[in-house]
């Protein structure tokens, strides 16, 4: 059924209908109205769940990691500083292999502290063997959510999954959204049975010491099941078209790109305002396109490869950096194509809407403009000159 | 015979006092209970792939968030319904819960869940070698607390831990010592049959650490008890309800010279003084002194 309402709101719904037993949260804009939504429901009686108010981010992810690998669904949310608090736990629930949900409501990172989106904070997660999905708008967002557990859960994956929204944009944007019902997430959704779980029934030992011996078998088995999980997330996002009628690739999403010249590349909800001036582009005649990278990890790196190698001119936008190097998405996209015959004559790379700054239409413009032959390194777009006079000395 | 619940084999030193404590903790416990640990020693000696002491089930995730995870479990549990027929322990060393897990610890106890946090203190990070923690004595020589032209060893005194947790408005605190291992059984079945957050720190005899002969491990752990230096106490709703009387202290020296760690202090009657105070507060603060017949 289709409802208007705030983006924090519509993640709220689509957890309800996955039932988590366990929910944790700590405090942190732009993430609070979604566990505060949560906490409303939990107190209404309209969701069974254990809501659990931690004294930090880090204990927030260890109680969904105790939940999980007890047996139980659960899921967790967060943004920015709480992310990085996370960090620790975040890879050591990966290597637990448990399917723990998570939303990162994308913000800055500190210093300076800015509670506007990027996407520095789940980038900077990227190494941590979470999948990681980006959605554009909130009918993905709740889409997302859903395909998350049915992704994570899956007894040949058993990896958590974090679903990455805009922060503000999307947190705080009102939209239509479609809501499922009870039914039909019942439906897509199994009830979570892992084949292993703290149980007094079936004694295991979860978590121990392992030296050399084994250590990088852990490694790699983590390596080869995100291979996998670039095929089982088209079977997924397939099964999903089947009950709930929409289509996702789930992957990457290719737009006007058939001749296109010029591509951008982007994740998130800069997608949709990358969308209007390709469309005005076209309108003109331009023979330009966007290339929406949904799945950060696993990186869909034979699907960007089929996507691009036609293309002439890719201008790849980050919303993060990787302070001193190439930024991470551009560095990536170079490493898709290193080696190819068929590849782009140049692939630019470009920075924008760090600590919320604002991408305009004219920012996308303006990207497009500097798609030509000369490539860019890390080009800050939209800075002010004005700020930059200062020195230190 | 009931089933072994801490199997023997694993890797723990000779005279380990934790290994002792652990096992009387998980017996006293029963085979219904799901354990988290911390990282440190007894979770590297008992859990190294691809063997395991534990017959219960039992997860290690990090350093400090043992108290956090078990959190988990339990609100996994009570989701389930199971809560009421399986006990949750949370566990870790004296640096696990006093210095980097004392925030998670502190939410577990705040929270209200029905846990039982169990510290086994042996007083340093014996596991990266024998490093000075918040439960470290004063004047204890540690790696990081070393003796020199200056120093005594280790300056500030041991964290109240038992009355941190108490602040908590917890049920059940209580110490126990690897020196009286049948009090250990008996405070762990005690705090499972109340609901709620229950705290015991167990004072854990480290021949490595402390540095006295392995099979000096009981006595030694005896003899903090018996000196008054580590008080075996015992509050329930926040009422001091047991304490381990002593009936004839004995004199601090008795337990510092059993100990490498505390060596340097024999020959330092000023030092010595010091502690001796320690003790004699702790006497004081708990009523720990027996009424005897030879004192009129």
């Amino acid at each position: 059924m289709k409802h208007f309402l705030e983006g924090s709101f519509a993640v709220a719904e689509i957890v309800k209908l996955c039932k988590p037993g366990v929910i944790s949260a700590y405090p942190i804009t732009p993430q609070t109205h979604i566990v505060e939504e949560l906490a409303q429901m939990v107190a209404d009686g309209e969701l069974d769940s254990q809501f659990v108010n931690v004294e930090s981010e880090h204990s927030a992810a260890s109680v969904v990691l105790g939940a999980v690998a007890t047996g139980v669904r659960a899921y967790t949310a967060t943004s920015s500083q709480g992310l990085l608090y996370m960090g620790e736990v975040l890879f050591n629930i990966a290597g637990l292999r448990l399917p723990v949900i998570l939303t990162c409501a994308n913000r800055a990172v500190s210093a300076p502290i800015n509670i506007w989106n990027d996407h520095q904070d789940s980038v900077s997660m990227r190494d941590t063997g979470w999948i990681q999905l980006f959605a554009e708008d909130n009918q993905e967002v709740v889409d997302l959510h859903l395909m998350a557990y049915k992704l994570g859960e899956d007894k040949s994956m058993m990896l958590p999954v974090m679903v990455c929204m805009d922060g503000f944009i999307l947190t705080h944007g009102i939209e239509t959204v479609d809501i499922p019902t009870q039914e039909q997430v019942d439906k897509f959704l199994p009830p979570y049975s892992p084949l292993y779980k703290l149980d007094p029934a079936n004694p295991l030992t979860l978590g121990p010491l392992v030296d050399p011996d084994a250590y990088m078998e852990t490694r790699y088995a983590i390596q080869e099941t995100l291979k996998d999980a670039l095929k089982l997330i088209p079977q997924i996002t397939a099964d999903f078209a089947k009950i709930f009628g929409r289509h996702y690739n789930g992957l990457i999403e290719e737009y006007k790109l058939k001749d296109a010249e010029r591509v951008i590349v982007a994740m998130g909800s800069v997608c949709g305002t990358i969308k209007d001036v390709v469309d005005e582009l076209r309108a003109k005649g331009k023979k330009v396109g966007l290339l929406k990278i949904t799945s950060y990890r696993p990186f869909p790196e034979q699907e960007i490869y089929e996507a691009l190698k036609n293309v002439s001119k890719v201008g790849v936008l980050d919303r993060a950096l990787s302070l001193g190097s190439y930024a991470p998405l551009a560095g990536e996209m170079k490493a898709v194509f290193f080696g190819k015959k068929k590849k782009p004559q140049i692939i630019s790379s470009f920075v924008a809407g760090l600590g919320g700054r604002d991408i305009t239409k004219n920012s996308i413009k303006e990207i497009f403009r500097l798609l030509t032959t000369k490539e860019k390194a890390c080009e800050f777009i939209d800075l002010k000159p004005e700020l930059l006079k200062e020195k230190y000395e | 015979m009931s089933k072994i619940l801490f199997a023997p084999g694993h890797t723990a030193c000779a005279g380990c006092g934790q290994s002792l404590a652990a096992r009387m903790v998980i017996d006293a416990s029963g085979p219904n209970t799901i354990i988290a640990n911390n990282t440190g020693c007894l979770e590297v000696f008992s859990a190294k792939f691809p063997e395991s002491a534990w017959e219960v089930p039992w997860i290690h995730s990090l350093f400090e968030n043992a108290a956090a995870v078990a959190s988990g479990v339990e609100a996994a549990l009570k989701y389930l319904g199971k809560k009421d027929t399986i006990n949750v322990i949370a566990q870790g060393g004296d640096g696990g819960t006093a210095d980097i897990g004392l925030q998670a610890l502190s939410g577990m106890l705040e929270r209200g869940h029905d846990i039982l946090y169990v510290c086994y203190d042996n007083e340093a990070y014996m596991n990266t070698g024998i490093q000075r923690s918040g439960l470290t004595p004063f004047d204890a020589n540690t790696t990081t607390s070393p003796l020199g032209k200056q120093s005594s060893g280790n300056i500030r005194f041991k964290k109240p831990m038992p009355e941190i947790a108490l602040a908590h408005g917890i049920p059940y605190v209580a110490t126990a010592s690897s020196g009286f291992p049948q009090d250990i059984q008996r405070k762990v079945k005690k705090a499972h049959s109340i609901k709620g957050p229950k705290y015991i720190q167990i004072h854990a005899a480290c021949p490595l650490g402390w540095r006295h002969a392995t099979q000096d491990a009981p006595g030694v752990a005896k003899l903090a008890v018996e000196t008054g230096l580590y008080p075996l106490i015992e509050y329930e709703n926040g009422k001091l309800v047991g304490v381990r009387k002593i009936s004839q202290p004995k004199p601090v020296e008795e337990y510092l010279k059993a100990q490498g760690r505390f060596k340097h202090l024999l020959n330092n009657p000023e030092e010595l003084k010091k502690i001796q105070e320690i003790a004699d507060k702790n006497i004081e603060k708990y009523g720990l002194k027996a009424a005897s017949p030879e004192v009129s």
